[in-house]
């Protein structure tokens, strides 16, 4: 069953057809990748269903039910969680309280919360000091810390926008664990431009192009797919 | 110690100062004291929007005189005693917040600025309107006898000194209690990163409407409690100065932190109050220190003291 669709969704800004006329079924429990060259309207696409932006024409289900007319914030307390692609922290705030923030959406009291914090913290690795400000971190530290606070929220389907951008190849390989180990409980959607992250965490992959869904399949039918490869490559 | 035992150590401590200096304090600062202790308290209210929400109001004015009007009319034409007046302030400023807060709220930045500047505007003319009741400029007179709490005679330095404090302590407490609580940190959430916020699943306008109503319940009741404990309600309350002052009172002392307002309060009075009785532009010797502060204390002198020595100040 899908856990999210969506049926004809589009959307322009000022005549430019970011995203058109997208029918997108993710069943429950799948890892799914969503490529495309620059400018696909990848990203477009998934504010567009966690309520960003508005579309322009078109519907999206969450769990069977029609949530086109829902706020973001309504949305996110469905179960669905988002990381920004632009890293998006609580600069002056702590490591700890950027997380305890997205916690305390779900779990009350302070013990309960501060687990939860410290066990997300763990799982991305950031758990050396917790009380440093979140804007001090590097910039791949901060895409963790993002990704902590979508974990804590122990979402149904987890939608992260580009999340390995600006990681080093040991936190890439910690992040594909990470991921693997997430989607036994998460339904996973992501952005992703890393090849080799997508050919092994993802079931499978969705490939937009100029707003459109040009293919889908699995990461190896994709990797063969002749179209994706002219739309990479620019020679179609 | 604990950032915990820190702060709650300072902050009572600085109220049992404020407690012990009654005693010691000459006639003219002990005045001085009570009022600017009622002005930090509007300062305090100021700060829960400005400083930890984000939301920078140009019409604070109005939140300070809807209490201040409706616990003076309540004294003056509904015979109130001063228990029932300041109630009566109180869902004055609680209305009236309500209201603003509803409309002004669908503009944001410059916009919340202007529009929140025009409703105070729009109060301050409200006032002058109608002088058959308000008496305009001239302004409401209390009299001694419409202000005696019980036994207590608010009019009296003693117990005037004793109510501010008191009205002091409640705003600054609960505000600190505020920004320790989840809500508080929502709050400041929203004025870090304000879609962070909503992506997080938090309902960023009712965050805020609570806020605007929280900030302008206890500007209302400080406009109540300054009317009622110096006897005097008029149309200057209303006016753009007094949507001014708070803000500046907590530039100066450090807009998100729970004493600034009371430290800028304090040392605005008594810049303009020593260089007065220098000189004639003490004005210019205010402007001057601002322009000062603004650039070497950008973070206001709580703020300064937070980045610099204790990282922990709430």
């Amino acid at each position: 069953m899908s856990l999210l669709s969506t049926r004809g969704l589009s959307k322009s800004f000022a005549g430019l057809q970011a995203v058109q006329g997208v029918d997108f079924d993710l069943p429950e429990g799948e890892v799914r990748a969503l490529i495309g060259p620059n400018g696909a309207g990848k990203t477009t696409f998934v504010g567009l269903l966690c309520g960003r932006i508005a579309p322009t024409s078109g519907q999206v289900f969450f769990d069977v039910r029609d949530i086109s007319h829902l706020p973001a914030h309504k949305r996110i307390g469905l179960g669905m969680a988002y990381t920004f692609q632009i890293t998006s922290v609580f600069a002056r705030l702590s490591l700890f309280e950027n997380v305890a923030l997205a916690a305390r959406r779900r779990l009350h009291g302070t013990a309960e919360v501060e687990a939860a914090v410290m066990d997300a913290l763990g799982k991305v690795g950031l758990t050396e000091d917790p009380e440093r400000a979140a804007g001090d971190l590097s910039y791949g530290h901060q895409r963790l810390l993002e990704i902590a606070m979508g974990l804590v929220q122990a979402p149904r389907l987890l939608i992260l926008d580009e999340p390995t951008q600006g990681l080093s190849d040991a936190e890439i390989a910690g992040f594909k664990g990470l991921i693997r180990e997430l989607a036994a409980s998460t339904t996973i959607l992501l952005i992703e431009h890393n090849m080799s992250v997508v050919m092994e965490v993802a079931d499978r992959v969705t490939v937009l192009n100029f707003g459109e869904v040009l293919a889908e399949g699995t990461p190896e039918e994709m990797h063969a797919n002749a179209d994706v490869q002219a739309a990479y490559l620019g020679t179609g | 110690m604990s950032d915990r035992s820190k702060t709650f150590a300072l902050h009572g401590g600085v109220l049992a100062l404020l407690f012990a200096l009654q005693f010691v304090l000459p006639a003219y600062h002990h005045g001085n004291l009570a009022r600017i202790m009622v002005l930090a308290s509007f300062a305090v209210g100021y700060n829960v929007m400005f400083g930890y929400t984000g939301l920078l109001s140009l019409g604070h004015a109005l939140f300070f005189a809807a209490g201040m009007y409706g616990m003076g009319l309540a004294v003056h034409y509904g015979g109130a005693g001063p228990v029932v007046a300041l109630l009566a302030g109180l869902v004055a400023a609680i209305a009236v917040s309500l209201l603003v807060g509803l409309l002004a709220l669908r503009t944001a930045g410059v916009g919340f600025m202007i529009v929140t500047l025009m409703f105070a505007q729009a109060g301050y003319l409200t006032v002058l309107y109608f002088t058959t009741y308000t008496r305009g400029d001239e302004g409401l007179v209390l009299q001694q006898a419409q202000r005696m709490l019980g036994s207590l005679d608010l009019s009296q330095p003693g117990p005037r000194y004793f109510a501010a404090l008191g009205l002091f302590a409640v705003c600054m407490l609960a505000v600190l209690w505020m920004v320790r609580a989840p809500f508080g940190k929502v709050l400041i959430a929203i004025r870090e990163n304000e879609e962070r916020a909503r992506m997080l699943g938090y309902d960023v306008f009712r965050y805020k409407l609570a806020a605007v109503v929280i900030s302008g319940t206890i500007c209302g009741l400080a406009g109540a409690a300054y009317g009622l404990l110096f006897g005097y309600v008029g149309a200057t309350f209303a006016s753009v100065q007094y949507s001014i002052f708070p803000l500046l009172w907590v530039l100066l002392g450090g807009a998100g932190t729970v004493l600034g307002p009371f430290i800028g309060a304090l040392f605005m009075f008594y810049l303009i109050d020593l260089s007065s009785s220098v000189t004639s532009a003490y004005m210019l010797v205010a402007g001057v220190a601002l322009v000062l502060l603004t650039l070497f204390a950008p973070q206001g002198l709580v703020g300064e003291l937070r980045e610099r020595v204790w990282r922990w100040l709430p």
